[in-house]
């Protein structure tokens, strides 16, 4: 009874309320009788804070609470640890001491009956601090890259180290070498939606309206910094307006919405400003990388030698999948991946899409566009002559890999036929004209998830699952999933998420949502067609069903999707600029649930690459770790004139093996890539290797 | 923010009389609300002038009239302004959003605040904002400051496009005051920071601006505006130049140029403007007067590229006037 709902380009099921305004997002949930915080940001950024004239701004119209380590109840912060918040060290305990570890650490937090009121009386707030200089330069003498706890295991999932063969020997040995060093701007998530908490006390119970990518997981932690059992905490959170993996971990605000929620006995609402979001919601860390690629001369890779460093805070280890991707991208039988940690004075870094892939991805992807001109040899010949028959590092065959088949289509749509490889070959007018390529790859994950379905008499299904929506069309996706597994229209199922009290989803990042909740949807549908089945009743029948990836297939199978980005840049001569004319994608990620979000998926993905690649970069001020541009208009991102042409093609790829769906999962994998075709487009442009993003205008103006 | 109150005038004399009361006038808000908001700017008492008849554009004689209170969309879009003046067009169009040039005021542009971040951080040390405190771009971030006309007090860039334009153009501005009325250069408008950077122009208290006169003339036929910036729109330039040439039989007659993103004032370039009077325009006659406009120019830490990207962004200015593609 298949309808083939699945792989239909179905547009959003909740388009209609989003452009109409009755979605509502975690602020738009307004309690009677709610009073508004202020968080009071750390001017300073290490010491100690001294001094805080509260009185002064207590007796300010409409003051509920100024809350601060002097007076703020001691949370007893239990042990809770998930999977997205750093292996090692512990998390910020928010107003519970007199230190300051950063620049822009909650120091204090205002109650008041307005908003008004209370953003007036946290801007007069006096603080008084003892300031020492900090360290926020990784890259810097001061930088002391340490041997990340979590790593040190050879069965770690983020090895410090790994190796096959002798990479360093082969290196020498190779008659062609690249060995290069790759810097990478921090960066901030900065979607469109702040970050947002309403926090509501009935007794021990608490209820939050919060912006969450993880609503379990909210839910467990802030029952394990209040100390309350798990079932007197929900958290709710039906739509989100972009995140890219802020919202993932649950950061300082929200546990401080609840304490002044507790403290003034009442509702209150508190949504960080644009600048505070440079504080305390993580960032994609700033990474220094070497690559050494060794080669025969006729180009079969001899040696990869994979560096990397990426900036931590000094309380927790925050660790991506830096070179995770060096190990399996191609083949080569001396490979040595290292991956550092440097902790500064900085809050800790989080995910951020694509994360670890990205960056990594951008420094090897870079290095074999150099070795690709020493050998005089097209780019993806070199890939050509380099793929792997199964994932070498793992020892395991793919599941599915179809890169060199993206290759194929993506050059055939982007007309890479036309390229003539000579740096500055290529004009249009007064214009340089660069084409570059790059490998994009992220893994298929999969993580166990619960849902409920429910079959109702009148004909038509209800289903339920703690899943985010954070812009991919989860809403829609999922719908399409039940629909198909029940047999019905998808206009007679009703599915919804974001609640912690519905059955449990793995957090909505990873690119494993597809995978995860919609296997665990599939389960659910299943069962409830099957006792529908037995025969007719007028009461609902409901089902709950679990489901995780087959271990023996994990246990077989290395399971990646893989892409190939095609960029075309010009670049004026004259004044530097660079302006992104097209991208084409091709992506081969297992089963495409609905083409047209996939597409969207993927350009939204080529927009944020645009950004890392050519805008987006944290600036610290070294004297007090201040982030300097922590604003819309000098944080630069790519505005409509910046993204042109962007397509995105899929390969037919039939996996069997990474779930039932056959999906693998896509979110992730349209960020990596996009940033290494674009440097290697500059190259071919002007002839000039950057190899430190973003790339700007001065970086070209002095080729 | 503080608590503020705001009333509408409705006549000249009436705004007149609120701004020597030491009333704050407010006219699209883009600027004033924004740096109220982050407590910036203090003013308790508003005074709304967007009622006062002052958003009239017109063409007196060969002279394009823009009024203060003309919006920086509707004069982009005007046809005499495209026809007489295409660089002031271009320079508006460059600038902001469409949003924000919707609501914001020819009057008001001039007179906008500098960009510098530091500027907008209380905790930061500012001598523009508050005198003798120091200034903490110096020796920190300065990628897009000045290298033009700066002090060891200040050395932020005048952000308008606009007022490049204007500049180039001896575009002069009316004013009215208790004092009466004055006309003078949109150039004299601004000061340099010297040790006084929180003074920013030379309006005289309770004055406003009443309109904007661009002289006519075929100079500004040909003009154009580059602006040069990171990413395609919605940035504040890095370096922008207001170019135009009077050619006639193959030989400059006459040349205009000023410069944005360089300058803690627009800057007007009359060396560069001399060396090309007489000569046929080519690139290499462009070059070497481009490189008279370095006379002067004193790099930060972080705006050293600015020396290279200020006299080819002149070239290229130069160049576009006369449609070299
Ligand atoms: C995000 C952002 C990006 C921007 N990008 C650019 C850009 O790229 N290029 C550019 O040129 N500009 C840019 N701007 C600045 C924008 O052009 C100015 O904010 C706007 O022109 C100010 O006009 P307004 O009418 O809103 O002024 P207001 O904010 O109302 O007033 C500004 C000041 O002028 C005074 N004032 C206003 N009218 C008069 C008058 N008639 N007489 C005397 N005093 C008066 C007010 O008292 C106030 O001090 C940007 C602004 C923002 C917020
Ligand atoms: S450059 Fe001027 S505006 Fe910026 S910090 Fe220094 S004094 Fe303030």
């Amino acid at each position: 009874m298949t309808m083939a709902i699945i792989g239909r380009p179905l547009a959003r099921v909740d388009g209609r309320a989003k452009v109409t305004g009755a979605a509502r997002y975690a602020a738009d949930f307004n309690q009677p009788g709610q009073a508004y915080a202020v968080i009071v940001s750390a001017t300073v950024g290490l010491g100690r804070v001294t001094g805080m004239d509260s009185a002064a701004i207590e007796k300010m119209p409409g003051i509920l609470a100024v809350l601060s380590h002097l007076n703020a109840p001691r949370l007893a912060y239990g042990q809770h640890k998930s999977y997205i918040d750093p292996a090692t060290g512990e998390r910020l305990h928010v107003l519970q001491d007199e230190r300051i570890r950063f620049h822009g650490q909650p120091v204090a937090v205002v109650v008041a009956t307005t908003i008004a009121q209370a953003e007036r009386a946290a801007a007069a707030l006096r603080v008084s601090y003892n300031a020492e200089r900090p360290v926020v330069d990784s890259a810097g003498p001061e930088a002391r890259p340490i041997v990340p706890e979590a790593g040190r295991q050879p069965d770690a999932r983020l090895p410090a180290d790994k190796a096959r063969g002798d990479a360093d020997r082969a290196l020498a040995e190779s008659p062609v070498k690249v060995d290069e060093t790759y810097d990478i701007a921090r960066e901030n998530h900065n979607p469109m939606e702040p970050h947002a908490t309403i926090a509501s006390w009935n007794g021990d119970r608490l209820t939050l309206w919060s912006k969450s990518q993880f609503v379990v997981n909210e839910q467990a932690e802030i029952a394990a910094i209040f100390g309350l059992p798990l079932e007197n905490v929900t958290v709710i959170c039906p739509f989100i307006g972009g995140a890219f993996g802020t919202s993932l971990r649950t950061w300082p605000h929200v546990t401080l919405a609840a304490m002044a929620a507790q403290h003034v006995r009442r509702p209150v609402k508190l949504v960080l400003t644009r600048k505070q979001m440079f504080f305390t919601t993580g960032h994609r860390p700033r990474t220094v990388q070497r690559i050494a690629l060794g080669a025969t001369a006729d180009g079969k890779l001899t040696s990869v030698v994979h560096e990397g460093t990426g900036e931590t805070s000094r309380y927790e280890e925050f660790m991506e999948a830096l070179t995770s991707v060096t190990t399996f991208l191609y083949s080569c039988p001396n490979v040595r991946t290292r991956y550092r940690l440097v902790p500064v004075d900085t809050g800790t870094p989080n995910h951020m899409r694509g994360p670890g892939e990205a960056s990594g991805v951008f420094a090897l992807e870079c290095a074999m566009d150099e070795l690709a001109y020493k050998l005089r040899l097209d780019p993806i010949d070199l890939r050509r002559r380099n793929e792997p028959a199964i994932d070498e590092g793992e020892n395991k065959p793919f599941s599915s890999r179809s890169l060199m088949r993206c290759y194929d289509l993506g050059a055939e749509h982007f007309g890479w036929a036309r390229r003539t490889p000579e740096p500055r070959s290529m004009r249009d007018g007064r214009l340089l004209v660069g084409m570059g390529v790059a490998s994009a790859s992220y893994p298929a994950f999969h993580a166990p998830a619960t849902a409920r379905a429910r079959l109702l008499p009148d004909g038509t299904a209800e289903v339920e699952i703690a899943a985010s929506d954070m812009g991919p069309g989860t809403y829609t996706s999922m719908t399409q999933v039940a629909a198909e597994t029940l047999g019905l229209p998808v206009e007679r199922v009703r599915f919804s998420l974001g609640r912690s009290d519905y059955p449990p989803a793995p957090s909505h990042g990873g690119s494993w949502t597809m995978a995860s909740v919609g296997s665990a949807i599939r389960a659910a549908c299943i069962a409830v067609r099957e006792e529908a089945a037995k025969g007719r009743t007028d009461r609902p029948i409901e089902a709950t069903a679990s489901s995780q990836r087959d271990p023996q297939a994990a246990e077989r199978f290395s399971m990646h999707s893989f892409g190939a980005v095609f960029v075309e840049i010009a670049v004026d001569p004259d004044v530097g600029t660079i302006r992104v004319r097209r991208a084409v994608g091709a992506y081969g990620i297992g089963r495409v649930v609905n083409p047209r979000l996939a597409r969207s998926q993927c350009t939204g993905g080529m927009v944020g690459g645009i950004g890392m690649a050519l805008m987006e970069r944290t600036v610290l001020d070294a004297r007090d770790g201040r982030p300097v541009n922590a604003h819309m208009a000098d944080y630069l991102m790519p505005v409509n004139l910046d993204i042109l042409q962007l397509e995105a093609h899929f390969v037919e790829e039939a996996d069997p093996h990474v779930n039932q769906l056959g999906v693998k999962g896509l979110g992730e994998i349209a960020l990596v890539g996009i940033a290494p075709a674009i440097a290697n487009a500059v190259f071919h442009a002007t002839g000039k290797r950057v190899r430190a993003l973003p790339i700007r205008i001065e970086d070209v103006l002095t080729a | 923010m503080l608590p503020f109150t705001i009333e509408k005038v409705r006549s000249v004399e009436a705004a007149i009389a609120a701004a020597s009361s030491g009333r704050r006038l407010i006219a699209g808000g883009t600027t004033l609300i924004d740096l109220m908001r982050d407590e910036v700017e203090q003013p308790q008492q508003l005074v709304d002038i967007n009622a006062l008849p002052l958003s009239e554009i017109r063409v007196d004689r060969s002279d394009l009239v823009i009024g203060a209170l003309a919006r920086m969309a509707d004069v982009a879009a005007h046809p005499d302004v495209q026809r007489l003046h295409p660089m002031v067009a271009e320079s508006l169009i460059e600038g902001a959003s469409p949003q924000l040039r919707n609501m914001a005021s020819i009057g008001g542009n001039l007179l906008q605040r500098v960009r510098c971040p530091y500027f907008r951080m209380l905790d930061a040390a500012c001598n523009k904002r508050s005198p003798l405190s120091g200034c903490a771009a110096l020796g920190g971030l300065n990628a897009g400051h000045a290298i033009l006309g700066t002090s060891d007090h200040c050395v932020a860039t005048h952000p308008s496009d606009v007022a490049v334009t204007l500049v180039a153009l001896d575009a002069t501005m009316r004013v009215v005051g208790p004092k009466g009325e004055r006309t003078f250069l949109v150039e004299e408008l601004f000061r340099l920071p010297g040790d006084t950077p929180h003074l920013e122009h030379t309006l005289l208290p309770g004055e406003l601006i009443v309109e904007v006169r661009v002289p006519g003339g075929p100079v500004g036929r040909r003009g154009r505006y580059l602006k040069v910036r990171d990413r395609a729109s919605y940035e504040f330039a890095l370096v922008s130049a207001a170019a135009a040439l009077d050619v006639a039989d193959g030989v400059i007659r006459g040349a205009r140029l000023a410069v944005g993103g360089v300058g803690t004032r627009p800057w007007r370039m009359r060396a560069v403007e001399s060396a090309l009077i007489g000569k046929v325009p080519d690139r290499k006659v462009f070059e070497a007067a481009a490189r008279l406009a370095l006379e002067g120019a004193l790099p930060l830490s972080g705006n050293r590229y600015k020396l290279e990207l200020l006299p080819r962004t002149i070239v290229r200015a130069f160049e576009m006037t006369g449609g070299i593609a």
